[in-house]
Formats: structure tokens, sequence, C-alpha cells
């Protein structure tokens, strides 16, 4: 799931190549059919636990995953989907550990809220809102220490901007910044709700990007339903945090079309019409338009697209279904480091 | 009269017999307003009583639960709802440093009226950072009390106590049993804190549990009657901190044996705690090492084959009675 980039001569972004935008294009797809392949697994009691999809808001991850190089860290909430399968891993394992199995990419263990792949760079998807913002503000540190050039990307929600570890953490990485010790670029992903509560309802002060600046970090917004927006973004952004080793925060404005969760039945918190004014401006739709427009794929190629993912998402589900649940020796493996024969007897 | 009910109406009616007695009573904490409340416990409650009095918070609980022991310290009374238990650890300073101290650091100066509430326990596979009982973690403060109902009946009159008593009072809900069904007692049904309910006589050994495990012992309980011809008395404490010594040390001078169970990990539980209270007041009366049964001392698993063995099982409580009796486990 990679794509060639393109720069100008003067580093800016062009407009981006038809090909490029029919790979991203791909891409959201394939993280829709993930996510509503997920939705039914919940439904058939295949996927236990907490379920948080990512409809509505693919544009974000891939268009700043588009920007990721290696040894790069991406960490985010639990609404983590996307960003693993847009790094790389398989979405058979993705699936598999949704559906509980030992082929999952956590063996099991974590479940949908939970998924890591160091090695390509995820650090992982966390549960408690918030707790995992301190964290990516010490990877940041911890990568100009031991002298790289990678950047921490951090994805947080609106909601998420209330807790106080939050602040803790933008306070840090401003005063690290200073001295070009914090490469971390805050990617906030305002879908406009925190379970049923809107921005609106949540701070007296609602331009989420300008919390920054009383840490002393840059800050902007994008229009997170334009990929083309957000691509032009990421890479500008992206490169000018690894650059300056400070941090720099983006307010990403989207939607979450789906609820909160698998279990928010009711969303008597909003209105069925301002779900379907967003709709007008899915990003997938969106984007879809315009490779028909500019002629860069027709009819015939965006079929082919979607069922090739649809195809894709359906062996990940064949894979996760016929894979054998965790051996039991499993439970006691990975409590503590370096004490493999641990078996909770002390 | 009673009337059957489940135990979500039945905690609901608790909050709302007292709001309606009492002006100073408010609902705070995270969606229990417009989104219903994430267990719908709260559900209308907002229509109802204004935003004044039910209180949608932004996810801040450090924030928000120390503004509930300000507010208590001034005389209302605050009902705080933890979505989770999970997420209290963020409130765990102020529940701890504040709310269980400040009336002892202040001479006796200020009170603290307050309820913090919410589902505890975990079991539907929300795996580590989602899944814990933490009634021994604020069971070991001085200044804190300490409750875990099970039955719909005692969910309303441990409310009722919770909101009428002058100190911080953890409330830790049996969250997998809100659909529950029991017979709840209408009007003020008050539980006094502090005493256990027999929840099954018997004559052969002790069981003791609190919460959801309660429903465990009972099940365990039937099964040694069946298939050992064992009498097992069940006992729920219901209330953890204050703790109900005189009830535990009866049942087991009468019985002679006891195995106490706990969803939480085995170090430093409240079942350690009871083993320890059997032994030091009823040593004579043991004809058997108390038995402990507990969680896997391992962070919660997600998935279903490794979270069924982490968490007690009928099979566990059934064997550690017959260990506790010297007969045959099976
Ligand atoms: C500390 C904490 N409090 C409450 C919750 C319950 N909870 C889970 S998701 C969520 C909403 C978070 O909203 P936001 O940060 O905007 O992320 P989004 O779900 O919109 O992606 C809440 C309150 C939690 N997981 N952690
Ligand atoms: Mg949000």
């Amino acid at each position: 799931m990679s794509a060639e980039k393109e720069h100008s001569e003067h580093g800016g972004a062009v407009a981006t190549s038809s090909e490029r935008l029919v790979d991203l294009y791909k891409k959201m797809v394939e993280i829709r059919a993930f996510e509503e392949a997920c939705q039914k697994g919940f439904r058939q009691g295949k996927i236990g636990g907490y379920l948080h999809v990512y409809i509505g808001q693919e544009a974000v991850a891939t268009g700043f995953i588009d920007s990721f190089k290696e040894g790069d860290k991406v960490i985010t909430a639990y609404r983590d989907h996307a960003h693993a399968l847009l790094l790389g891993t398989d979405p058979k394992e993705v699936m598999a550990e949704l559906y509980g199995k030992g082929t999952g990419m956590v063996k099991g263990k974590g479940g949908s809220m939970h998924l890591f792949d160091v090695e390509r760079g995820l650090m992982g998807g966390y549960g408690i809102v918030g707790g995992h913002i301190p964290l990516g503000v010490g990877f940041a540190y911890a990568m100009r220490y031991q002298g790289t050039d990678h950047i921490t990307q951090l994805y947080l929600g609106d909601g998420a901007i209330s807790n106080g570890a939050f602040h803790e953490a933008a306070n840090l990485a401003g005063l690290w910044g200073k001295d070009g010790m914090c490469p971390c670029l805050f990617i906030i992903e305002n879908n406009q709700y925190g379970m049923g509560t809107s921005v609106e309802r949540t701070t007296a002060m609602t331009d989420l990007a300008a919390k920054f600046d009383a840490y002393g970090i840059e800050n902007e917004k994008v229009d997170g339903m334009d990929i083309e927006a957000v691509l032009e973004s990421a890479g500008r952004l992206t490169e000018q945090v690894r650059e300056t080793g400070k941090p720099y925060a983006i307010e990403v404005l989207t939607y979450r079309t789906a609820p909160h969760g698998a279990a928010d039945f009711f969303e008597k918190y909003r209105e069925k019409e301002e779900i379907e004014e967003w709709r007008k401006r899915d990003p997938i739709g969106l984007l879809e338009q315009k490779l028909l427009d500019n002629d860069a794929a027709d009819e015939e190629k965006i079929d082919e697209i979607r069922s090739e993912a649809k195809e894709l998402i359906a062996e990940a589900v064949k894979f996760a279904d016929e894979s054998e649940e965790p051996e039991i020796d499993e439970l006691y493996t990975d409590v503590y480091a370096g004490a493999d024969e641990y078996t909770g007897e002390e | 009269m009673a009337e059957t009910k489940t135990y979500r109406e039945a905690l609901r009616e608790g909050m709302v017999h007292e709001m309606d007695q009492d002006e100073s009573v408010v609902l705070m904490g995270e969606d229990i307003g417009v989104y219903g409340g994430t267990h719908l416990i709260t559900d209308g409650l907002i229509d109802e009583y204004g935003p004044k009095r039910v209180i949608d918070t932004p996810i801040s609980e450090g924030g928000f639960t120390g503004a509930a022991i300000g507010m208590a310290m001034l005389g209302m009374k605050p009902v705080v709802e933890m979505m989770t238990w999970n997420f209290s650890f963020l409130a765990s300073d102020q529940i701890i440093q504040n709310a269980a101290k400040v009336r002892y650091f202040s001479g006796g100066q200020v009170e603290v009226p307050l309820v913090i509430r919410g589902p505890n326990g975990g079991g539907v596979q929300l795996s580590a950072q989602h899944t814990h009982s933490l009634e021994n973690l604020y069971g070991h403060f001085p200044g804190l009390k300490v409750v875990s109902p099970v039955t719909p009946n005692d969910v309303k009159g441990m409310m009722i106590t919770a909101i009428r008593d002058p100190n911080p009072v953890i409330f830790l809900e049996a969250g997998a049993l809100y659909g529950t069904k029991g017979e709840v007692e209408e009007g003020d049904n008050a539980v006094e804190f502090g005493k256990a309910r027999v929840a099954r006589e018997g004559s052969d050994v002790t069981l003791i549990a609190y919460g959801r495990q309660v429903n465990l012992c009972l099940r365990a309980a039937n099964t040694l009657e069946e298939e050992d011809g064992v009498q097992a008395e069940v006992i729920d404490l219901r209330s953890i901190r204050p703790f109900d010594e005189d009830t535990l040390v009866r049942s087991v001078e009468k019985t002679h044996r006891a195995v106490t169970v706990q969803e939480q990990w085995r170090w430093f539980g409240v079942a350690s705690e009871v083993a320890a209270i059997i032994q030091e007041k009823a040593f004579d009366s043991l004809d058997a090492p108390v038995q402990r049964v507990s969680g896997a001392e391992v962070p919660a698993p997600y998935a279903r084959n490794l979270e069924l063995e982490a968490f007690p099982s009928e099979k566990q409580v059934t064997n550690a009675a017959r260990r506790a009796l010297y007969i045959e486990e099976k």
C-alpha cells in the first residue's frame, strides 16, 4: 500500500497525479470495506468488546500516513484499524486480532483497541482517552536523543483535548521543541463528537488548533474530507517537523458518520439530517467524483477497485474466522519482559 | 410492597428518590445527560431535572471529580458517574488525596458527602485497559467507604444510603448485571452499610464474595448440593469498607470451612483480607485452610478463551470448596 510522491523543484507538493489519487482512493475504499466487515462481524458476535470504526474519517490517516517515512512512529487511540492497514499490516492479521485469534497482530491479547505493529511503526492503539498523548511526545524526544530524524505522528480526538494528560504533554512538547527535541506532529481528528458530546458542549473555546498557542506550538487547520488538502498539509508539515525538531499541531476537520462504537444505538445527540449533510462530503465520495470528473478513472475502474477491496477483505474475514484461538498458555506470556516462565505464582 | 425491576431501574430509582427529597443532590459525568448515559442509568433525567442538576462533563475525570469534591465540601451532594471505573485512575489523585483525607487534615472542619458510582469488573472482552475490579484499591484508603451491591434491591437501598452518608462513597456496580431482575422494595429501602447478607444458608462450607461473584457462588452452591450433597452457605459482603466481621465469623463457626472469591487479582486482594480476618477471629473453628479463588495474575486478555481462563469459574469455586472439605476435586 505505498504511493510514489511527487515534489516540485522547490520541495512543495504539486497537484497530485491521477495515478497517486487512484491509489489513495483504493486505500480508502479498502479501509471502508474493512470497517463494514467489522460491523458485520460484531453483529454476528464474532468480534467482542468495544469496536470503533473509522467510517467518514478515512482521508485523515490515509493522507498523513502517505507522508510516513520508515522509522517514523504512529500512535493513536482506539479508533486504530485504518492506521494499521495503512502502515502495511496484512488485513488478515488485523481482522484475526478483532476475531480474538492467535494469528492476530497482537496474538488476540488486545483486540480492536490495541493494535500494534512496532516493526512497521505502529506504536499502538490505546483505550484510555488522552492516555497515549504523553507517550507520543516521549517517542519524539527519544528519536532525537537517539540521533535520528524520525518523527511522531500523534493522532488524538477532539474529546481528548479536555483531558489533563493532553495539556501536560502539549506543554512538554512545546518546551522540548524549543531545543529541537520534540519532532511530534499532533493530528487532532476533530470528528465533531466525543461519544455523544459535541465540541461545543465540551469546551468554551472550540478552536482546537488554537489551544496549542498556549503551549508555544504552531498550528493550523485542514479540511479532512478533502484528501488533496490533507496530503498537502501532511507533506509540508511532516517535513517541517522533521527538519526543525519542533512540534506542530494540525486540526483536521472531519466527521464520524458511523456511531461512536458498536453499542451506540440511539444517537440521540445528533440529527439524522446532520449525518446526511456530512455524507455529501464523504471523503471517498468526493474523491471518486474528482477521479471521474478528471478522467483519472472511469466507472469500470471504480467498480474494479471496489470489488477488489471487497475480495481482499473477504479473504481477511475468512482467514480470521478459520484461525485458531490463542493457545491457553499464552495467558501468562508477555506479562514481564525477560520472564518467559512466569505462571502467576509469585 | 415490592416490584420486580432491573438492577438498572433500581439504581436509578435510588438516585431519583434522593434527588426528589434533597435539592443538593446533583448528578455529574460524561454523557449522562443528552446522550442518555452510556449504560442508560440516567436516561431522560436531564429532561426532568435540567442541566444544572444533571451535568454533562467533558472527558476530564480528574477535573470534574475534583470539582465534585469541592461542591461536596460546601454542602452539595454530587453523585458522580465514572463511565466505567477504569477511568477513575485519572481521578484517583482527587479521590485519594482530597476526598478521602480532607476531613482528617482539616481537623474535622469539612465533610465530603460525595458518591462516585459506575460499573466495575470485566468479563465482556474489553481487554487490559478496560477490565478492573477496584474494591481493594479504594478499600485500602481510610476515609473512603466502598460498597458493591449485587441485587436490584440492594443497589437501590445502598444508593440511598450512599447519598445520605456524609463521607465519600465508592459505589461499585455490577456492570454485567444491569439488565438482571429482582424484587425491589418501594419507597425508602435504605440498606445499612457494613452489614453482610446471607444469600444462601448452608452448614458445610461458607462461600464469601461480593458483587457479581455472589451469583457465581450461588451457582457453585447448587452444583455442590447436586453433585456432592454439600450444603454451602453463601455470604454477600455487600460492603467492603465498613466490613461486617460478625456475619462472617458466625458463619465460619457453623461451617468450619471457608472459600473466599473475588474477580480481582489474588495478590493484595479483598479475599486475602477476608482470609486474614477468619484466621484471626475464628481460628479455632477452622477445619481446613481458607481457600482463595481469584482472577489470573495477568492483565485482562481480549480473546474469549483467554478471558474465560483468566476469570474465576464455577469449577474453581466448587473445587476450592471440595479442597476445604477434603473431598475429591472434579
Ligand atoms: C479517560 C477515559 N474516559 C472515558 C472514556 C470513554 N470514552 C471512550 S471514547 C470516548 C470519546 C472520545 O472522543 P474523541 O477523543 O473525540 O475520539 P473519537 O471517539 O471521536 O475518535 C469516551 C468518552 C475513555 N475511554 N477514557
Ligand atoms: Mg471525536
